[in-house]
């Protein structure tokens, strides 16, 4: 897989805060690549220097094979990006805020349909973008970023103050960007998302990277516990002690919780005990994996 | 990037820019209704201020006035109007009450006026228009031709109907409010939404953002030319306008792009949105003052109008009333251009030291 975006040693300290602190990483041709972390990681502005808005005050970063940085206008017309917050010209549409982007990208005004029916927002098309809920705004958002079809899209924590039905529908259409071939960079505080849609997630905290990988090769690294959960009614905690494998136990008199490392020997005992009503199986996540790395719990 | 791209992106910016401006009601209030609201009312309240005829009650016979000839009655007519009263002392009350400019009796070869001081300027013409009129009925009781004659003609181009002021100063206020705030506001919302930065990923130079800003609020700054020139020559506020009004045009550009430039200082100073308008109306409205765009400034002590001298909107308001009302020729307007441009220059410059790409 060829590297689209690389980025070497690259620092940036804002007066004595140390924003980002000598990051490295690679990002593949047509990859799902997360950054992850809580506010203040300075995931924002190690993505901002990914995309050439940003000087590092050491280190570098490629795209394409371009160097990003200063300004370069071999990538403008093959990067696609979305800042955080949404960025639109006051008191016009959705469809006029497309048609103006798009005019300075020098697109065939036809993309502005084909953008409008991928983000789901044909129907608001006449709708001016102060007037938009904010998952819409997020959509018309990332339309806009794509509206010149880069090859690489960067987008910086699009689902931020989304609501949950909202978010599913950005993740069906950041999904689809991604099925089209485009590298896609994000940004997000929220371990599903990553989870969910990304082929590699980078754990960012305090301007460092501390882990690099696919969500499960992290989750499985961790030797994690799996978590099972049947109807107090059906099994007492006294006797989900007794099954093999079993480690600990609690409850709350509503469910009983075991945790183990061998799930399948113990469904198997459960099914036979005919105790699996109410049945819950919970793997590690990747806050098991942030929890593990920085010694407290994940707050996004 | 291609020339036809590079003017896609102009042409598509400008017309984002312009939507944006006539959307929004309170920008186009203070450009085009505020000033188009003045006009209209100060045009028709003080319309008439050759003022009108002030009536005059005429207590008992006077027959220095009755006996006139039809001819000088009709002339006398034209300049007070006299109403038939019933008692002095009714007719005195009138006066005092400001009802009646004044009251005339007769008592033998006397002519008396009664006036009130309460209002200066009744009671100075009521006074002047009778005593020429005794002057005259004088020369006419002796026989003899009068040697002299008094003709009296206006200064200015036509009549002295305050439209002729106002409607420069306000065309001058309505571009200098649409032009400050106009660039200032772009300026601000475009880095507070990130619009700014967003561009800098665009293929999109910086001159191409500025040039469709300037083009934009030029093309508002005639467009509201032309309706403040259209409103004020209908019939009902009838301003005159004198031979070389056309340089108001030339006059205008370069009046906007000394206001532009305030707007990007402006623009670039504020971070906010709260803070951006604020600036601009603290510049803006004791500048209109200052200036004479709202009242003659000629009237005002000579320290005000020293501070004037340094205000850009001087320069317009003094341009429009040199070539629209004072019949000045086209040259006239040539060193209120020339300070514009400087000050647009100079201004401009100093925008720059100040600007950010991004509010953080």
């Amino acid at each position: 897989m060829a590297e689209t975006i690389i980025a070497r040693e690259v620092v940036k300290r804002y007066g004595s805060v140390v924003a980002v602190d000598g990051v490295s990483l690679s990002v593949g041709d047509g990859e799902f690549f997360g950054i992850l972390g809580p506010n203040g990681a300075g995931k924002t502005t190690l993505v901002e220097m990914m995309e050439g808005l940003r000087e590092p005050d050491a280190g570098s970063v490629t795209v394409l094979g371009e160097p990003v940085w200063p300004r370069n206008t071999k990538l403008l017309h093959r990067v696609g990006v979305q800042l955080q917050g949404t960025s639109f010209f006051e008191r016009l549409t959705a469809r006029e805020q497309l048609a103006t982007f798009g005019a300075v990208y020098g697109t065939p005004a036809s993309r502005i349909d084909e953008m409008l029916d991928l983000v789901g927002l044909t129907d608001k098309a006449s709708t001016r973008a102060e007037k938009l809920s904010g998952g819409q705004a997020q959509r018309l958002s990332i339309a806009c970023a794509l509206v010149h079809d880069p090859d690489v899209v960067f987008l910086d924590e699009p689902s931020a103050a989304l609501d949950p039905q909202a978010r599913r529908n950005l993740w069906d259409v950041l999904r689809a960007i991604n099925e089209r071939g485009k590298t896609v960079v994000l940004t997000t505080h929220y371990m599903d998302e990553a989870e969910l849609l990304c082929d590699r997630v980078a754990i960012m905290d305090a301007g460092t990277i501390l882990q690099l990988g696919p969500p499960a090769e992290l989750v499985r690294g961790l030797g994690a516990p799996v978590r099972i959960a049947v109807d107090a009614a059906a099994l007492g905690q006294d006797r989900a002690g007794e099954i093999e494998g079993v480690e600990t136990v609690s409850g709350d008199g509503v469910s009983t919780v075991m945790t183990t490392r061998r799930p399948a020997p113990v469904l198997q005992a459960l099914a036979g005990m005919d105790a699996l009503a109410g049945l819950q199986v919970r793997g590690a996540t990747l806050e098991d994996v942030f929890l593990q790395l920085t010694g407290r719990e994940y707050r996004a | 990037m291609s020339q036809q791209g590079k003017s896609r992106g102009f042409t598509s910016l400008s017309t984002a820019m312009f939507k944006s401006f006539y959307r929004d009601w309170l920008s186009v209030g203070f450009s085009v209704f505020f000033p188009l609201f003045f006009i209209i009312i100060f045009g028709t309240v003080f319309s008439g201020s050759s003022p009108s005829a002030p009536t005059v009650i005429q207590v008992g016979p006077v027959p220095v006035i009755d006996q006139l000839p039809a001819e000088a009655k009709a002339a006398l007519d034209e300049a007070v109007h006299i109403e038939p009263g019933t008692t002095l002392d009714a007719a005195l009350a009138q006066v005092q009450k400001g009802d009646a400019g004044g009251a005339i009796e007769q008592q033998g070869n006397t002519l008396i006026v009664h006036y009130s001081s309460a209002d200066q300027v009744t009671a100075a013409t009521v006074q002047g228009i009778f005593n020429a009129f005794v002057n005259e009925a004088n020369i006419a009781a002796s026989g003899v031709p009068p040697t002299y004659a008094l003709q009296s003609e206006q200064v200015e181009d036509q009549s002295l109907k305050p439209i002729q002021f106002i409607a420069p100063g306000m065309i001058a206020y309505g571009i200098a409010v649409g032009a400050v705030f106009g660039a200032a506001m772009t300026l601000i919302t475009w880095r507070q939404k990130q619009l700014l930065r967003r561009l800098r990923l665009a293929p999109v130079s910086t001159g191409t953002i500025v040039t469709s800003r300037v083009v934009v609020s030029l093309a508002v700054a005639l467009v509201q030319l032309a309706l403040f020139i259209g409103i004020s020559i209908l019939p009902f506020l009838g301003l005159k306008l004198s031979g070389a009004w056309y340089m108001a045009v030339p006059l205008v550009i370069a009046g906007t792009l000394a206001f532009l430039a305030i707007g990007l200082f402006v623009g670039a100073v504020a971070k906010t949105q709260e803070g951006g308008s604020g600036l601009a109306n603290l510049i803006t409205l004791p500048m209109a003052f200052l200036s004479g765009a709202f009242i003659p400034i000629e009237s005002a002590p000579v320290w005000l109008s020293t501070i004037g001298k340094f205000l850009p909107l001087t320069y317009l308001v003094e341009g429009l009333k040199d070539v629209m009302v004072r019949g000045e020729g086209p040259q006239a307007a040539l060193l209120p251009i020339g300070i514009l441009l400087a000050f647009a220059v100079v201004v401009t410059f100093i925008a720059t030291r100040f600007f950010r790409w991004d509010s953080a």
